[in-house]
């Protein structure tokens, strides 16, 4: 097996050096009932070569976003990624080292997670982000326990312009330590509706901006009333260039900022990996869950970096930790990083701005047809329509003629009465001939 | 003599003091450059990427559009190249030298993996587009689910888990479900955790609401029965076990264990961290385990990078397989489709984990790893990784304590720091230089019930060759720190990119970001 370097004589010596007869002798603490003789019904050790074979099939039975027309979003979008940033995480000393415990030998991934750090910080518009959780869904239900344990209040009043699917993985977590959530029923201009719901118990409001029907909002007036009762805004943003453009969740009162950051850097990867991003005010810093790097010097005076604040963590702090998070999505935090130093502010404007009108096009093409209706108002890069036919079954026949038109709202959510309702994202890579075909491909299923 | 070429270069080296030494005048050494932050080079209007002109400025978008400054600096694509690559020859990685950090499982990451994660069928799929078009994403979806369960001789599998602690989560998640649908949720509180478990067992418990009981140790390493039987009764919902645990030693009482809980009405959560040492010889399911998760990123290879992301899927037991969260694949025949939500025939699933279906990329990675190695194969790597540790162990003891001595360790040799008595080193001192010889130190101060620990994991993917010379640099040491070769140790490191870091003062007064110099009018936040 080419990647096991024993040789039959090494393991004999080695076995003869710890003074034992065989192998079996080293698993000797196995209770003979559940040892196994011979090997588990699976196929044989197989070579490259038809490894490849059986994946590549299966690879090639999946439409590939880039093959087709595509205008997909609600929570992943498809960017261009520059080159430099895959063949950079692909560096052994990036791909195949660990969290930084030993902050001697891994000075490398501890300064890109600092400079990550900022950037989400500045991204966001907070004074401090700490170095990734898994994914924006899992941000948001931390999000969602760190204002309990901050305002020491239990509940969390929601806007139904939440992704469902975040709302699903929040209230999945968060009821289980008992904390209340109150939902609000979806709509496309959701998010001020919150503002009615906030009481004396509320803990945190959690806003989606653009959120999931694409309406982008100001939330500033949501972050005074929620202050002026005690409670923490919470903004969650699952596009993350669209920070490029609008107002930042800081700037517009955010106490917390849960955000999905794969756009930048990372690939669609049919959901994941993709990298949590968390951002908060100083002042909270020491209630904040997971992984946190920051400056200090070493013996000699020289600055460094190291992970620091762990007497928050698990692994110190045990159930008295702030989260239970370890491993989090460190290569996914580098992709990030890279993509957006070589965006730089200019780049990322520019990227953003591109991603506005491309939407705009799109909305401006469909908006056109007989039976669409377009919902959303104020966008960034995704919209969301009326078909006067179920959008599941309209986006089907479109993927029988090779366009991926988008995400059903009804996939999210089935039970909201919205199966009419589809949501339609646009980005840089989406050109007018995607726009023409998707135009035309409408008007014939409609 | 010097020696000349014909143009009067010379070409042997100068005869000098071998130990002059003097700092560089730049802060450079040789090939490790002194690499400033990003937001300390000249690149605020700077971009390394070309993007068309916009056409328009958004203005239908009024006073929701950003203003002010972002503070985001630019580098042009070799720019950026260099920065990342000076950053990382100050890593530490597996592909330089074995890096054996004990419970972390840092084996080689083979290259066919992220090969076959990159294929536009699988990086290149949007998680919500039509399941008629990701049929393949699917299969390979089912496909591991069939070795996960296969390997573990368990019913189901929860793929959706992004690391070993979210999988711990989804297997409590998946346990209190199960109290809930018998109506003794509210009497089951507890969950019984040895003193040597993961920081992450007993901060996952409490995240989902439990009190945290631990239990105590036995003299050989184990966890003590007669404790644990003590504190098993209605109110304790679980068990979370590490087999083999985490000083390195399989459970022998396991099926006693098992049985305990089950008798108790508890259910028995196992910490996969460490199936690496019995993947084709030992299948949890035959010792009783409930759930377990299963860390993607050590025992099935796919890479570590810098912390994650990981993959956690957790395998589950008849009992608590109705209670797996959302999504998961079905194959009806005709083809491959997902289960989204909580509803109709899933409506005991206690919900759902994430966004999507978890870790599309790592399945890719570890399936390909599986694939591989076949069943005769993974059953090799437990039996080299087992090896290994205990060659390393066998070579070291008489120097080093081992903090069980008695019978084999399984896939991590454990030492504990008594005899370091009386040189002044510490194991951190230890762990140290051997920094300074080249070499990733152990898993250190852990497990707690170890005093001074040191834990070792080779994995089978090191050489005999590379074994032998980590045993001689750790035998040189330790017979460095026995002869009064304090210095060595207590201001190690000497060769690394950085000396020992003051995290003391990093944690007083924290600086998490960088901030623009007091005067200057570069933009940040």
């Amino acid at each position: 097996m080419r990647y096991l370097p024993l040789t039959p004589d090494d393991r004999s010596a080695m076995l003869a050096a710890i003074g034992a007869k065989s192998i079996d002798d080293l698993f000797v603490d196995v209770p003979a009932a559940a040892r196994r003789e011979g090997f588990v019904d699976l196929p044989r050790v197989a070579g490259e070569l038809e490894v490849e074979r059986a994946l590549g099939a299966m690879a090639g039975k999946n439409v590939a976003a880039g093959s087709v027309p595509f205008f997909c979003g609600a929570g992943a979008y498809k960017h261009h990624v520059p080159a430099t940033v895959d063949h950079v995480i692909q560096r052994s000393e990036f791909l195949t080292s660990y969290t930084p415990y030993q902050p001697e030998i891994a000075q490398g991934t501890l300064q890109y997670l600092y400079e990550f750090q900022t950037q989400v910080a500045n991204l966001t518009g907070m004074p401090v982000a700490n170095a990734s959780l898994y994914d924006g869904s899992t941000a948001m239900a931390e999000g969602v326990l760190m204002a309990t344990r901050v305002t020491r209040r239990n509940k969390a009043v929601i806007s139904g312009g939440v992704h469902p699917h975040y709302v699903a993985a929040t209230e999945t977590v968060v009821h289980a330590v008992g904390v209340e959530t109150q939902v609000l029923s979806a709509a496309v201009d959701a998010e001020a509706e919150v503002i009615g719901q906030i009481g004396p118990d509320t803990a945190c409001v959690v806003v989606q901006t653009p959120n999931v029907f694409g309406t982008a909002t100001d939330v500033t007036k949501i972050a005074e009333a929620a202050h002026a009762a005690g409670a923490l805004l919470i903004v969650v943003v699952t596009e993350a260039v669209s920070m490029g453009l609008l107002k930042s969740p800081g700037e517009m009162g955010a106490d917390i900022v849960a955000a999905e950051g794969q756009s930048i850097g990372n690939a669609l990867n049919f959901g994941g990996p993709y990298v949590g991003l968390f951002a908060t005010r100083e002042k909270l810093i020491r209630q904040m869950p997971g992984r946190l790097t920051g400056e200090t010097v070493d013996a000699d005076g020289e600055r460094g970096f190291v992970l620091t604040l762990s007497t928050r963590e698990q692994h110190i702090r045990r159930d008295k930790a702030t989260s239970n998070i370890c491993t989090n999505s460190g290569l996914c935090t580098l992709a990030f990083t890279i993509h957006m130093s070589l965006l730089g502010e200019t780049g990322l404007r520019r990227l953003a701005l591109l991603n506005h009108e491309a939407a705009v096009k799109t909305r401006d093409a469909l908006a056109t047809l007989p039976g669409v209706e377009v919902l959303t108002p104020r966008f960034f890069n995704e919209f969301a329509v009326r078909l006067p036919k179920p959008a599941t079954e309209v986006v089907e026949r479109l993927a029988e003629r090779r366009i991926l038109a988008g995400v059903p709202y009804g996939r999210l959510a089935p039970s909201a009465g919205m199966d009419d309702v589809l949501l339609v994202a646009a980005t840089e890579i989406t050109t007018d001939a995607d726009i023409a075909a998707l135009k035309s491909a409408l008007a014939e299923v409609l | 003599m010097s020696t000349m070429n014909t143009v009067g270069r010379p070409t042997t080296p100068n005869a000098v003091d071998h130990d002059y030494k003097h700092p560089t005048l730049t802060g450079g050494r040789g090939l490790l450059q002194d690499e400033h932050l990003i937001f300390e080079s000249d690149g605020w209007g700077k971009t390394g990427v070309d993007l068309p002109e916009p056409k328009g400025d958004a203005s239908d978008l009024g006073d929701l559009v950003r203003r002010d400054p972002i503070g985001l600096p630019g580098l042009s694509e070799p720019e950026a190249m260099r920065h990342y690559v000076r950053l990382s020859q100050k890593n530490h990685a597996i592909d330089l030298a074995i890096y054996p950090l004990g419970s972390c499982t840092m084996k080689h990451n083979p290259r066919l993996n992220e090969k076959m994660a990159r294929l536009p069928g699988f990086s290149d799929i949007h998680p919500l587009q039509p399941q008629s078009t990701v049929q393949g994403a699917l299969e390979l979806m089912d496909q591991l689910a069939h070795w996960l369960k296969t390997l573990t001789g368990m019913p189901a599998v929860a793929l959706s888990p992004k690391a070993g602690a979210h999988g711990e989560l989804c297997g409590l998640m998946a346990i209190r479900a199960a109290h809930e649908a018998k109506g003794e949720h509210a009497q089951r509180r507890k969950v019984l955790v040895p003193t040597s478990a993961h920081g992450t067992n007993p901060a996952t418990a409490a995240f989902v609401g439990y009190t945290v009981v631990e239990v105590a140790q036995t003299e050989d390493g184990r966890v003590d029965v007669a404790d644990l039987a003590s504190k098993l009764g209605p109110d304790v919902a679980a068990i979370m076990v590490t087999n083999p645990n985490t000083c390195g030693l399989f459970e022998r009482d396991i099926l006693e264990i098992s049985r305990l809980t089950h008798e108790a009405g508890a259910y028995f959560y196992c910490d996969g961290a460490n199936f690496n040492a019995i993947v084709g010889r030992v299948r949890p399911g035959d010792l009783g385990v409930d759930a377990m998760h299963i860390n993607l990123h050590k025992t099935f290879s796919t890479p570590h990078g810098g912390g994650g992301p990981g993959a956690g899927p957790v395998v589950l037991s008849e009992a608590l397989a109705p209670f797996a969260p959302a999504p998961w694949v079905v194959s009806d025949g005709e083809g491959f489709r997902l289960e989204e939500f909580a509803e109709g025939e899933a409506t005991q699933a206690f919900g759902r984990l994430c966004a999507f279906h978890g870790q599309m990329g790592m399945y890719v990675r570890a399936l390909s790893y599986m694939m591989s190695h076949g069943s005769d194969g993974l059953r090799q790597v437990a039996e080299d990784a087992v090896l290994n540790a205990n060659y390393v162990k066998a070579r070291l003891q008489d120097l080093m304590s081992p903090a069980f001595p008695e019978g084999p360790c399984m896939h991590e040799a454990l030492f504990d720091d008594e005899w370091l008595k009386g040189t002044e080193v510490t194991t951190l001192d230890f762990a140290k230089a051997m920094i300074d010889e080249g070499f990733h130190p152990m898993t250190m101060y852990f497990p707690l019930v170890v005093h001074g620990a040191m834990l070792i994991e080779p994995t089978e993917t090191e050489s005999k060759q590379e074994l032998d010379r980590f045993i001689e640099a750790m035998r040189a040491l330790a017979q460095a720190a026995k002869a009064g070769d304090v210095e060595r140790f207590k201001g190690a490191p000497f060769h690394a990119p950085l000396r020992r870091l003051d995290e003391t003062r990093a944690a007083r007064s924290p600086v998490l970001r960088w901030t623009a110099p007091e005067g200057s009018n570069i933009a940040a936040e």
